[in-house]
């Protein structure tokens, strides 16, 4: 069983949803990006996505094309994204918090679909989220991922009705990933009702747990969507807890990372206070 | 060269592949509407009512045929081949581009779409959808890099006066690339009503596939204008190439023609070993962007890198996978010219010919003042000329120490 399932099979034993936080690697530094890392178990978070700054981030925010920018100005790059992991793995201990990939299908490209895999599984990674790969294209990355222990978790959208479910299904493992609204992240948020029919829409089709992202801001966000859903998945607002750190200059402030691990407690609160059947 | 398939001029596969470039590299969100998009289309090609009701609106609206001009004194004093320039800078709007925008809009009516969105680098393609949508009262937003909102102002007010509204976009290098990733993430967001008209043979299968289809009307009156003039097909083609929507235009009714040599001239800035320059073929290497796979200027990680061209139209870091794929098929030659030959080229044309070509078609010219002399005096060769430079006036003014009085 992959880390990313046995966490699941953890949280449906424990009668709750989990909560998944974004952040992205090397923002505003390797090093502190590392800090936050660290640390993202004990603030609460269950599992975890690591974004890789790219360039053209055609699906994000202005927050996360921000981070990007700033993470890149810092030299962030792949190799060190996946240092950061392998530290994470030997330095925490910490062998049971799936982290995923997410990011932009050009770098996995350029480094070769093969490589990238192997590299990344031998690092610790669990998986990957990959915006611009639907499943279309997705069968040049899936063979190299299942022989490296990769689950691919694929985005449905509210665009993706139930005809064309089952060919993200076909190309997914370890959960699937609900983007609530249409638009790119941190932008617009979902009512509960819609989320509530999505996802039913979505168990009617699989067994693999779902979570759902973007958009979700509050604890109460938080709560609404844990009550429907596996996970409720937070990005651009944890970014934001990132610059909102940093100082005119954009150097990090010392309250940067505890405003950050302050702010995903409050979210884990808001999930782990949803009790599930 | 690779074995050569049986024909140059089947592709795109039902995937959208050109070999192993194109492709749909999108968000889930954008799929179901890239899907029905090809199953529209594929329909309206198979319906003569749409094909007669663009026929009448590139006749009477846009004034196709485009001439194919002899340019003579060009011809004389380049020493070599016979020059012809195809003169789709006379279509309204002043450019190719509205062979395809024309093609797209009424898609989109097909479609029951009720906004366009597009993106635009010198300004062309923003200009000819504001056109499109004015003439048939849909709402248009156009995105533009901000560098270009500068360097390409008349244009601007030109869309503004369209009736369209124009969204700087400052994010990354703010040219081209740029304002096309702010347009996919408008998209994203507003994709059950918005129809995006892409400017040239990028994006998302069916894009290439049916930016290409439109602008094929160029090649097949080139076909039989050449055959009037000259009694044979040409011997020679030339075109610039950012995107690559007006050379795909003019090369691919000829492809399987093997007789005919193709040249396509991309942008090489301030010189291909500076590492300043839009020339992706001859720079760059494949990889993923903007929905499909195609040769990028990126770094050894896969970040893409900036362009740098003078023209805004050819400042792109990407180009359309159909190229990519003939040039890994050796069908077309693919070389550049740098800023100043497109300058010097400008210049020639105006005094010549009395035509003041856009600093995107002067690429081409570059290209012909140094092949045209080398070529025997019965070669017949055509220049795309496609578009005019009026937009380019006050660029080129500073650029050669001149004001213009305002």
């Amino acid at each position: 069983m992959s880390r990313i399932a046995k966490r699941f099979a953890q949280l449906k034993a424990d009668k709750r949803a989990g909560l998944v936080t974004y952040i992205t690697a090397g923002d505003p530094d390797t090093d502190i990006s590392y800090q936050i890392l660290k640390g993202l178990p004990a603030a609460g978070a269950d599992l975890i996505e690591l974004g890789m700054p790219f360039t053209d981030p055609m699906a994000d925010g202005p927050s996360i094309q921000l981070a990007g920018q700033r993470a890149l100005k810092a030299g962030i790059s792949v190799d060190k994204t996946l240092d950061m992991v392998k530290r994470f793995r030997k330095e925490t201990g910490d062998n049971d918090t799936p982290i995923l990939l997410m990011g932009y299908y050009n770098l996995i490209y350029q480094r070769g679909a093969e490589k990238f895999c192997k590299d990344a599984a031998a690092a610790g990674v669990d998986g990957f989220i990959l915006v611009d790969l639907p499943p279309e294209e997705a069968d040049e990355l899936k063979p190299f991922a299942v022989t490296a222990g990769l689950d691919t978790v694929l985005l449905t959208a509210p665009t993706t009705d139930d005809k064309r479910l089952p060919a993200v299904l076909k190309y997914s493992s370890g959960f699937v990933y609900f983007v609530s609204v249409l638009g790119i992240t941190g932008t617009s948020s979902a009512s509960e009702e819609a989320v509530r029919t999505h996802v039913e829409r979505i168990r009617r089709h699989t067994k693999l747990p779902v979570g759902v992202g973007f958009g979700i801001r509050t604890p109460d966000q938080a709560a609404a969507v844990a009550r429907h859903a596996d996970a409720a998945v937070v990005g651009s607002a944890i970014v934001e807890r990132v610059k909102a750190g940093l100082d005119d200059q954009g150097k990090p402030k010392p309250d940067l990372v505890p405003g950050v691990f302050a702010y995903i407690r409050a979210l884990a609160d808001g999930v782990r206070g949803v009790r599930k059947a | 060269m690779a074995n050569s398939p049986n024909s140059f001029r089947t592709g795109p596969d039902e995937r959208g592949h050109f070999g192993i470039f194109g492709g749909r590299y999108v968000a889930e969100t954008l799929m179901p509407l890239i899907l029905e998009l090809e199953q529209a289309y594929n329909a309206a090609k198979a319906d003569p009512a749409f094909q007669d009701e663009l026929d009448y609106l590139l006749e009477h609206y846009a004034g196709r045929p485009s001439p194919l001009y002899y340019a003579k004194r060009l011809t004389e004093h380049l020493g070599g081949a016979k020059v012809y320039l195809k003169r789709d800078e006379l279509n309204h709007t002043g450019s190719h581009k509205i062979n395809n925008v024309l093609g797209q809009v009424l898609m989109a009516k097909r479609m029951g779409k009720t906004r366009v969105i597009a993106e635009t680098g010198a300004g062309q393609h923003g200009v000819a959808t504001a056109t499109a949508c004015a003439l048939f009262d849909i709402p248009c937003v156009v995105f533009m890099g901000s560098v270009d909102v500068e360097r390409q102002a008349p244009n601007v007010f030109r869309m503004k006066m369209l009736g369209a509204e124009v969204r700087p976009v400052t994010a990354g290098s703010s040219t081209l690339k740029d304002a096309m990733n702010e347009a996919l993430r408008d998209w994203v967001a507003t994709c059950e009503n918005t129809f995006y008209c892409i400017g040239t043979v990028a994006g998302p299968h069916p894009y290439p596939a049916m930016v290409r289809d439109f602008q094929c009307v160029i090649g097949n009156e080139v076909r039989v204008q050449m055959m009037k003039a000259e009694g044979r097909l040409p011997d020679t083609l030339v075109a610039c190439i950012g995107g690559g929507s007006n050379a795909m235009g003019l090369f691919h009714p000829f492809l399987d023609d093997k007789g005919v040599r193709i040249v396509g001239v991309e942008a090489a800035g301030h010189g291909i070993e500076s590492g300043e320059h839009a020339a992706s073929l001859t720079g760059g290497r494949p990889g993923v962007l903007h929905g499909n796979r195609t040769y990028l200027l990126q770094d050894k990680e896969g970040q893409i890198t900036e362009a740098h061209s003078i023209s805004a139209g050819l400042d792109y870091p990407g180009i359309g996978p159909e190229h990519s794929w003939l040039k890994e098929m050796g069908r077309v030659e693919y070389v550049s010219a740098t800023d100043d030959e497109a300058l010097e080229a400008f210049q020639l044309l105006c005094k010549l010919e009395g035509i003041i070509p856009a600093l995107e078609s002067s690429h081409a010219l570059a290209h012909v003042m140094q092949l045209a002399p080398k070529l025997p005096k019965d070669n017949l060769l055509v220049m795309n000329l496609s578009g005019r430079g009026d937009k380019d006036v006050p660029q080129v003014a500073a650029r050669m120490g001149m004001k213009i009085a305002s």
